[in-house]
């Protein structure tokens, strides 16, 4: 379970994030929706650990991340916002690197090596290094580097980005296969795909919680039957108050 | 301890994945070979020792170890790589103790190639080898120092360029701290614990003495100091800048 209370991150003047409360629990796929720069990766960022909240508590898993985080991020597996990895590496020297960080060992590091590399279709990259790939594939590797280790918790930043069409209904099958037993957050700017792999929807402005139902709820709130217009809606009076 | 080792597994490799690897150790041996015969007069002094050798370390370390630190957290930062590194289940003291750790091998690892003059210098004649391998330790230590200032100031920023170019200055201060003239400087105005408070904190004063073949608790406990306090000023400048 995550549970957040009262989250805020402040930059200097700039609030980021103001004032956040909220639970996942296991077997929900939470969508964080939002503008750019509304606080959704600034979140994501805290809740793993990376930045450190300027007020509130965040536990992962029942433990919190500012107190034990090596025990909250050892529960969590990440995809950081534009799915950065080691360039000069391979993928597959990547994946051994974060299984050993992992404390992955023997067969059960052999085993879940080749089971990413086989979930996230790399087989014919494994050997390349990772800058001379495409976005498609370098996306894909930052995935199979947070699920290596089968996290209970899986916080993807924008996990679809620069995939195809195909790539995208295969990627979201793969988190929807994952979700039954586990929590995962991700964040996305494509509404069709909050429908299609979450089970609640959040939307954050201005580092708010403006909206935290299930996406046929969102849906319903608007007399066209259109994700995109709530969305629009409710970020745009956001922005003018 | 076992997360410190498999990051400076990580590092040491990625330097031999690129070219930085081999063209550095090509142009440290070029430089300091080139250095020792033309300009310190290997042969003319008629002297079977390595103090020709020794003696261009700290300028040859000047420009060529901010090279390899630059890299080391500007482009983590630079690529995002932090936020990886830093959401993975280990404390940011071992991110930087194995990043450092690689480096400093890998500077070993050029220094060591330079085994060649070692011969030259015992098939010409009777050197001290223990002068010698004091020497070799001085100029590891050496290198160990300007490399924990280069990493610290390489997380103050995400360009290469000016991780560089800031390192190379302040490295140039501790090794310029012990000379004369800088002394001298000093000596005019201020007191005399001061000018030696100054004096004390050259790379120079403390490699020299180390090289001469006298190892001195004080001058490792030095290196070491200078090492740890800068090490501990890269952990707590990525806690600051990380965010940006």
């Amino acid at each position: 379970m995550i549970e957040i209370e009262n989250l805020v991150k402040k930059f200097g003047a700039l609030t980021a994030v103001n004032d956040i409360s909220f639970t996942v629990e296991p077997g929900q796929v939470l969508g964080f929706l939002g503008p750019n720069g509304a606080g959704k990766s600034t979140t994501m960022k805290m809740i793993t650990g990376f930045l450190a909240p300027t007020s509130g508590t965040i536990r992962v898993c029942g433990h919190t991340v500012e107190g034990d985080s090596l025990n909250a991020k050892r529960e969590i597996g990440y995809l950081p916002e534009g799915a950065p990895s080691y360039g000069e590496m391979t993928p597959l020297q990547f994946l051994q690197f974060i299984a050993d960080v992992r404390g992955l060992k023997g067969a059960k590091r052999a085993g879940r090596i080749d089971t990413v590399i086989s979930q996230l279709h790399l087989q014919q990259v494994i050997n390349r290094p990772i800058e001379t790939l495409s976005k498609g594939f370098k996306r894909r590797v930052g995935l199979s580097q947070a699920i290596l280790h089968d996290p209970q918790v899986l916080i993807l930043d924008e996990p679809t980005d620069g995939l195809d069409p195909n790539q995208k209904y295969e990627v979201r099958e793969l988190i929807k296969n994952m979700a039954q037993d586990k929590i995962i957050v991700i964040s996305t700017h494509i509404l069709s795909e909050v429908d299609a792999v979450c089970s609640r929807a959040m939307i954050i402005a201005n580092g708010k919680v403006v909206a935290n139902e299930t996406p046929k709820e969102l849906i319903s709130r608007s007399p066209t039957g259109r994700l995109d217009d709530v969305f629009r809606e409710i970020t745009y009076a956001e922005g003018l108050s | 301890m076992k997360n410190i080792g498999i990051i400076f597994k990580r590092e040491l490799e990625s330097y031999f994945a690129t070219p930085v690897a081999y063209v550095f150790i090509v142009i440290f041996l070029v430089l300091s070979g080139a250095l020792t015969f033309h300009m310190g007069n290997f042969y003319e002094r008629g002297q079977a020792d390595l103090a020709p050798f020794f003696n261009f370390h700290p300028w040859l370390y000047l420009f060529l170890v901010p090279a390899i630190s630059m890299r080391l957290w500007a482009e983590e930062r630079k690529s995002g790589n932090i936020e990886l590194l830093l959401t993975l289940p280990i404390t940011m003291i071992e991110a930087v103790i194995g990043k450092f750790l690689a480096a400093w091998l890998f500077t070993g690892i050029a220094l060591l190639l330079t085994f060649p003059l070692w011969i030259t210098v015992n098939y010409l004649g009777d050197p001290d080898n223990g002068i010698i391998l004091a020497a070799y330790i001085g100029s590891l230590l050496m290198a160990g120092g300007f490399l924990a200032i280069g990493a610290c100031i390489s997380a103050t920023t995400k360009n290469q360029v000016i991780a560089f170019i800031i390192s190379v200055v302040i490295c140039f201060a501790f090794l310029l701290s012990g000379f004369p003239i800088v002394l001298e400087f000093f000596r005019g105005w201020a007191p005399q614990y001061i000018v030696d408070a100054i004096a004390s904190l050259s790379f120079l004063t403390h490699y020299t003495s180390i090289s001469k073949g006298v190892i001195d608790l004080r001058d490792i406990i030095y290196f070491a100091t200078l090492i740890g306090c800068w090490l501990y000023a890269n952990a707590v400048v990525i806690e600051m800048k990380k965010a940006s």
